[in-house]
């Protein structure tokens, strides 16, 4: 040190070196147990649900048979669950997390942005199973009592959608499923919408104001269009959600393999009927059964989920080139 | 010379705003809504239900009095066992995406596939972790309730991690390498130390996620009406004990799931209000 040199041996450099690659080593394999992940999860469904895929072929999407005891089995009436209560989630939570989303970037004032956006992000916090819980306790009784009533006398006879509110107002069924999903997926759609909104160059909505437009002329004609893709990208995440969500569903949605038009009758999700029936299961080739419904899930919600992620980063790319 | 005509246009855009965001002010107001109602319901419903014997007693046989003093301790065995296993395992993977996976493709591929099973249903994580482990021992185990809840409180730790390494100015890791520290040690000793409080609070958070996630746990630990620590035994949690008590036409059980349910609710919000006041704190201070 005294003479300026500072001097490391070869074996110091030579151990760092080994530590330098060793940790790069580690860290490297930890990311790649992401994508060991992925294939583990489509592999082991895949081989759990092949007694069942094989027995039933690509029939096994179309057929609405569910009989464990003449071991038939079908996924059509739980796949149209799923869709079902995941289309009026979506009924529900689009506008509703595109006004708060709006609310939170133009309307609120700044003191009240934080706590109000906190706190919808904590109504995705809440544990599914309170959600169910509470639907089934509380909710569903609301439900029968008053709201599926009113429905019933007003638009029971209309046409056409009349048939979607026919039945016994029981409270549980699709109807208040698909209501309970909405509720819990609005901070998802919430959260990115706001974040997309945000993104909006600030000299572009300031030009919009200088001309004269209101409030709601700069979201709907610069803000909206200049985040589209985001925002539709948040409105598949809140999909993704929806679709793959079990306990709040498995309390209300009735747990019934039937095919009904009717928004009143119980029906069936991929994923309740998977937390109803999976440790009750009698015979592996029920087992098998519900085990390739999980994998019919995971390839639904994998591609809603991919699409999502897509429009994000398109949206995130063009910004990088625009600006 | 202003047209009449004019002045409507006017007052209609006028009104169109104003109706507009008064539905924004509308929708929030019927966010909150819920949120308060469901809260109000699990505090109503859950404090009349908590005295001292819950923590002492174990779940009642059907229609029996009891506590929930092994599922208090079922949960939180796998939950810290899960995190014990899920926090190094996602700090070490975010870390290569943040220090060295960069713009390749490994990375962005990793980085896709991450956000992709940060939002996949719990339930299908219960059905792998079901065929790897439980298939494999022949029964249900705590182990592996605490496998599948690593798995799905993995990918939040990745993301923020990688976040908050992200937000370490290059110049602190450049001054470290120019001081000759080898790469290990300027992730280690300088990146990490200024992104721990972030890196910590990302750990809250996905404690906060998995606290009550009952799905994966039905299909894994599934439930025991006895006290056991027994990892390598079915294991009471209280998510699944909820579960079955208010599925049961019992009105002993419905109270033990009301408390329950408050104090699950109680701990994820305590932890998510917690970790995302720290998270805002760490991402203003870079």
């Amino acid at each position: 040190m005294g003479n300026g040199r500072s001097h490391i041996s070869d074996a110091t450099l030579g151990r760092q070196r080994l530590m330098d690659r060793s940790f790069q080593a580690v860290t490297t394999a930890f990311a790649w147990f992401v994508l060991v992940i992925l294939a583990g999860i489509i592999v082991s469904l895949f081989i759990g649900g092949w007694q069942a895929l094989k027995a039933f072929g690509v029939g096994f999407l179309f057929s609405s048979d569910w009989n464990p005891v003449t071991e038939r089995f079908g996924a059509l009436v739980p796949i149209y669950g799923t869709l079902v209560s995941s289309f009026i989630a979506l009924l529900i939570a689009v506008p509703i997390g595109f006004g708060i989303a709006v609310f939170l970037t133009e309307v609120a004032p700044y003191w009240l942005r934080r706590p109000i956006g906190t706190a919808v992000e904590l109504l995705a916090a809440i544990p599914s199973i309170i959600y169910g819980m509470w639907g089934l306790f509380v909710f569903a009784p609301v439900m029968s009592q008053h709201v599926q009533p009113w429905l019933q006398t007003h638009f029971g006879d209309a046409p056409y959608i009349g048939a979607l509110f026919q039945g016994a107002p029981l409270g549980i069924g699709m109807l208040p499923a698909g209501i309970i999903l909405g509720i819990m997926i609005i901070p998802f759609i919430t959260a990115i919408m706001r974040d997309v909104f945000l993104t909006t160059p600030k000299f572009l909505k300031e030009s919009a104001y200088g001309v004269g437009a209101t409030h709601w002329e700069v979201v709907w004609h610069v803000v909206l269009p200049y985040t589209r893709i985001g925002a539709v990208g948040g409105i598949f995440l809140g999909l993704g959600r929806a679709l793959g969500e079990t306990m709040a569903i498995t309390f209300v949605i009735g747990n019934t393999h039937r095919l009904s038009p009717s928004l009143f009758e119980p029906g069936n999700s991929i994923a309740s009927t998977l937390a109803n029936e999976f440790t009750e299961a009698v015979g592996d080739m029920h087992t098998s059964a519900l085990i390739a419904l999980g994998l019919v899930l995971f390839m639904i919600t994998f591609v809603v989920l991919a699409l999502a992620k897509l429009l994000l980063l398109a949206l995130e790319s063009r910004k990088g080139t625009k600006t | 010379m202003k047209s009449a005509g004019v002045d409507w246009r006017y007052l209609r855009r006028r009104s169109v705003n104003i109706f507009n965001l008064t539905g924004a002010v509308l929708a929030t107001a019927f966010g909150l809504f819920w949120l308060l109602w469901i809260l109000w319901t699990t505090l109503s419903y859950g404090i009349s239900a908590i005295d001292w014997s819950l923590f002492q007693q174990d779940t009642p046989a059907p229609g029996g009095q009891g506590g929930l003093a092994n599922a208090i301790m079922g949960s939180v065995i796998m939950v810290g066992l899960a995190t014990a296993i899920g926090t190094p395992t996602g700090i070490l993977a975010g870390t290569y995406l943040a220090e060295y996976g960069g713009r390749t493709w490994v990375a962005g591929t990793i980085r896709f596939i991450n956000d992709i099973l940060l939002s996949a249903p719990s339930i299908i994580i219960g059905l792998f972790v079901y065929e790897l482990v439980v298939l494999r021992m022949g029964h249900f185990s705590a182990l592996a309730g605490a496998i599948a809840l690593a798995i799905i409180m993995l990918p939040v730790v990745i993301r923020t991690t990688e976040e908050m390494l992200r937000l370490v100015p290059n110049t602190l890791r450049e001054a470290a390498l120019a001081l000759g520290a080898p790469r290990w040690k300027m992730v280690s000793l300088v990146a990490y130390r200024a992104a721990l409080s972030g890196i910590l609070t990302g750990v809250l958070l996905s404690v906060a996620r998995i606290a009550g996630e009952t799905a994966p746990l039905l299909f894994t630990a599934l439930n025991n009406q006895f006290w056991s620590t027994n990892l390598m035994q079915p294991m009471a949690n209280l998510p699944v004990v909820i579960f079955q008590f208010a599925m049961s036409p019992y009105d002993e059980w419905h109270t033990l799931a009301w408390a329950g349910s408050l104090l699950i609710t109680l701990s994820v919000l305590a932890l998510s209000i917690v970790a995302r006041t720290l998270l805002r704190k760490a991402r203003m201070e870079h």
